[in-house]
């Protein structure tokens, strides 16, 4: 009887924690316009500040971890605070919260798009719109260039990358697959040959500019 | 189908674009000029853009369903990626193995980013690349401008081209 009521106790506690979860992140999800790294100073703020979820200096990890895995780093950010707060459960019920927002918010785009996509005027706003994603996307290729292009390596895998895509239509899976390749056997290769590649690399990630709050 | 490209979004979601569009176009699910109405669409909502359009595309595809399979989809991977890595994360954060693959990762994946510039800007269907590109690059030059100088919103931004749009074109 007693380890029911306990059970049933931590449940309940666990399943606030969840709703808590889902709640907060529901209410950041629409504050990112332009990409999860307008995200990352409310997130700051919600968590750090108001929930206690976090301490000060955990930040700078949770941002380094959630930009270096797949996706947005927003979802990502969202997953690993749920993820330390309630498990599984609570990766899941933040990355829902984060989402929800979002998803109908493009649903009722896509309403409006389907009504007005044929009209000349909406098709030339779209038009111009799409100079500012080739724009939105420059920007985001100079911010990742710059502290992932420091030596010749790493300079002509990128610049090999643009001219294969362009030129062969390979598909990108494999290129990515190619990249993780070369980059443990060039720093392999590197160390065999006498250590002193190892430092360039220490000294462009060491940097603490990397935390640009945009886009 | 967007598992498999959620999987390689490293870095943001810009990347992927031109990942979603071959995918998208080989399956004959939208054309190319349709997609990068959708992709820009994708950009007024807020969130990651690569996870707006794969809303959109669903959406478009096949109804409410659709849109929240395809959400699902592009979102998983990196869910299970992130609870694995968050929970070994201590024991590998300073593995040589896992620093040397980002080193290789990240270059390429700034170049997947900035071909997803040019292809976006280029896939205009083939004839009207003389003329018709023209105006595009301009208004791309000047956003480019604004964002650097000015930190310009996204979303101003955004709004700010549409209106040059109706104007221009």
């Amino acid at each position: 009887m007693e380890i029911m009521r306990d059970r049933i106790k931590g449940l309940k506690h666990k399943f606030k924690l969840l709703n808590q979860l889902f709640w907060t992140f529901f209410r950041i999800g629409p504050s990112t316009f332009g990409g999860g790294y307008a995200m990352l100073p409310i997130i700051e703020r919600e968590v750090v500040s108001k929930k206690k979820w976090m301490q000060e200096d955990e930040i700078g990890e949770l941002i380094s971890l959630a930009g270096s895995a797949p996706g947005g780093v927003g979802v990502n950010a969202a997953a690993i605070i749920g993820h330390r707060q309630a498990g599984v459960a609570g990766a899941v019920s933040a990355v829902i919260g984060v989402t929800c927002p979002t998803f109908l918010i493009v649903i009722l785009i896509s309403i409006f798009a389907m009504v007005f996509r044929n009209q000349p005027k909406v098709e030339a706003a779209l038009k111009g719109m799409n100079g500012a994603i080739i724009a939105l996307i420059l920007m985001a290729a100079y911010r990742m260039a710059k502290y992932s292009v420091f030596d010749r390596t790493t300079a002509i895998a990128a610049l090999a990358t643009v001219s294969v895509l362009l030129f062969a239509g390979v598909h990108p899976l494999y290129l990515i697959a190619l990249g993780l390749l070369c980059g443990m056997t060039v720093i392999r290769i590197k160390l065999r040959l006498g250590l002193r590649a190892r430092t360039e690399k220490q000294t462009a990630t060491g940097s603490p500019s990397e935390l640009e709050y945009y886009i | 189908m967007f598992i498999s490209v959620g999987l390689v979004s490293f870095g943001g979601g810009y990347a992927v674009i031109p990942m979603i569009q071959y995918e998208v176009t080989e399956k004959g699910w939208l054309t190319a000029a349709e997609f990068q109405q959708t992709v820009a669409l994708a950009g007024m909502a807020p969130g990651s853009i690569a996870t707006n359009a794969a809303t959109l595309i669903g959406y478009e595809t096949a109804g409410y369903l659709g849109a929240a399979v395809s959400t699902a989809g592009i979102i998983i991977p990196s869910l299970i990626v992130v609870v694995l890595l968050s929970a070994f994360f201590y024991r590998l954060h300073d593995n040589p193995w896992l620093k040397s693959s980002l080193y290789g990762l990240r270059p390429v994946t700034t170049g997947l980013i900035l071909y997803a510039a040019i292809h976006f800007g280029l896939s205009n269907e083939g004839a009207a690349i003389t003329w018709g590109i023209v105006p595009t690059l301009l208004i791309s030059g000047v956003c480019l401008y604004l964002l650097l100088k000015h930190k310009l919103h996204p979303l101003l931004l955004l709004i700010v081209a549409g209106a040059a749009g109706i104007v221009l074109f």
